[in-house]
């Protein structure tokens, strides 16, 4: 039991228990604030994976864009946190079955391994790396999330006009 | 300082001698780097406090403190300090007791885990990450979080409108932020803090420092106008404004909560102007003598750390002089300068740099 596989089964715990608030509370403010920690988890498992990029962008666009957006959307609905609001639809049964596949078909992968998700050792900084790849092999896909983004930003702006 | 990296080397050695295993040392070093880094913060706080108001003071035409030890009022913030703890923690009934706890916590960590990646001198960094300044950026953006969930949990309408506004203001003003400090990192080639400042060094036509304010000037100008943003001071004190909303997000906090929310906006006011020293104004660069008797190491360090601090508190007092001299921004103005003003700028400038570092490099 080295120090960093203590370290990593520390965060994944944090990371599962808040997820697990997240989908089971009952109270859906507590649940956004659950989701933070999870995000926060998973950018902790990325830094153990050498992903420090990764890790920062995690936090900034999934904590610092993506709750809040959350959080918005929940405090202009009116009446969510009153006590009739539901928070688990009926189809309990059917999701817990589907959750049990993806869990077997991840344990399966994992112990037969993947040779192409394994980091070379002593890999150089992921930044300037990550940078040149998205501009050169990667430039196409790039492109077409830029015009993703951009669908987007047009819909909100056309959704939010006064008519 | 070399000799603190020599430091933590025998220190090391010291208990390995002793058969201690290496995880104590290493846990010894976090926590006293840890608490010295807290102990600033606080002490850094009490004087912006203090400074705050005797600027307003002065500003104003009057004194501010003056009787609390002394020589114009310098303990008036411990004195403050002292009745903030004694006073009486309320918490609303119909308040979200977890989330409202949670909230200044979140704001106060978040506000502490920026101390990690500040070049105080030459070789004294905490933790030289090489994304020291997207790793600062981030962690800012967990204070709108917490800011959101003291706002919602306080079960009230003034605390409510503020949060959000504040959440509305600082994601505005964040993507300006971005933008504008892509100018330096551009030049310099990396987003370490400790490499930014080293490639400021030299001077041009031999007496002009290599600064990046002097090639970045309206990156500066749209940094410091964003940071402002950020910290929730006036001009853009919609968050907090004190004839409209009480005191916005954090009305319903007494005592040591209301403190930790005090401690937090200084210390980001600290963070916000050492990132801007960093970038812009050269770090812990100045001029220095060797000390007889100090190796030259030390003393460049010492040198080093008192530039910054001069640096970093010269970009407070303009912080701080701004606040008592503007208007406060309507909520809407605030919301067209980020998106229509500030945003194209920084777009500019980013593709000006672009440009010249391309064609004349």
């Amino acid at each position: 039991m080295t120090l960093s596989l203590g370290i990593f089964y520390l965060v994944a715990a944090f990371t599962v228990w808040a997820a697990a608030v997240v989908v089971l509370g009952r109270n859906i403010v507590r649940a956004a604030v659950a989701l933070i920690f999870s995000f926060c988890g998973v950018a902790a498992l990325y830094v153990l994976l050498d992903a420090e990029f990764l890790a920062a962008v995690q936090v900034l666009i999934y904590v610092g864009g993506i709750t809040i957006l959350l959080l918005f959307a929940i405090m202009l609905t009116t009446r969510i946190s009153s006590a009739t609001a539901r928070v688990i639809n009926d189809q309990v049964v059917l999701s817990a079955i589907a959750a049990a596949g993806l869990l077997g078909g991840l344990i399966y992968a994992t112990n037969r391994g993947i040779a192409a998700l394994v980091a070379p050792p002593n890999f150089p900084e992921t930044t300037p790396f990550l940078g040149r790849a998205l501009l050169t092999t990667y430039a196409l896909p790039f492109e077409a999330v830029s015009i993703l983004l951009l669908a987007g930003m047009v819909g909100a702006i056309i959704l939010a006009r006064k008519e | 300082m070399i000799t603190f990296a020599k430091l933590v080397e025998q220190f090391y050695a010291l208990t390995a001698a002793w058969g201690l295993p290496w995880l104590v040392p290493t846990l010894v070093v976090m926590t006293v780097v840890v608490g010295v880094v807290v102990a600033y913060i606080a002490v850094a706080s009490m004087f912006m406090i203090w400074w705050e108001r005797k600027i307003s003071a002065h500003i104003q035409v009057r004194f501010g403190p003056m009787r609390v030890g002394g020589w114009h009022g310098w303990a008036q913030s411990i004195a403050d300090g002292i009745k903030l703890l004694l006073k009486e923690d309320i918490i609303p009934a119909r308040a979200d007791k977890v989330v409202f706890v949670l909230a200044p916590m979140v704001v106060f960590a978040a506000a502490l885990a920026s101390y990690v990646t500040i070049p105080w001198a030459p070789g004294l960094i905490v933790r030289d990450l090489n994304i020291g300044l997207l790793y600062m950026v981030s962690i800012s953006s967990l204070v709108v979080v917490g800011i959101i969930m003291a706002g919602w949990s306080s079960n009230n309408k003034y605390a409510t409108l503020g949060a959000m506004r504040s959440a509305a203001q600082a994601v505005s003003y964040e993507v300006p932020l971005v933008l504008s400090i892509l100018g330096p990192v551009m030049i310099a080639g990396t987003m370490s803090m400790g490499r930014l400042v080293e490639a400021q060094g030299g001077t041009w036509f031999g007496f002009l420092p290599r600064w990046f304010v002097f090639p970045q000037a309206v990156a500066f100008l749209v940094y410091f106008i964003c940071a402002l943003a950020e910290c929730n001071r006036l001009p853009f004190d919609i968050p907090e404004a004190e004839s409209e909303l009480v005191a916005g997000f954090h009305v319903e906090y007494s005592g040591m909560r209301f403190a930790i929310f005090f401690l937090a906006e200084y210390a980001n006011m600290f963070v916000v102007a050492a990132i801007a020293t960093t970038l812009f104004l050269g770090g812990w660069r100045g001029p220095w003598i060797p000390i007889p008797g100090l190796p030259p190491e030390v003393a460049h360090g010492l040198f080093g750390l008192v530039w910054f601090q001069l640096k970093c508190y010269f970009l407070i007092f303009v912080m701080m002089w701004l606040r008592w001299t503007l208007n406060r921004l309507r909520v809407d103005q605030l919301m067209d300068f980020a998106w229509k003003v500030l945003l194209p700028i920084a777009f500019a400038n980013l593709i000006v740099t672009g440009l010249v570092l391309t064609l004349w490099r």
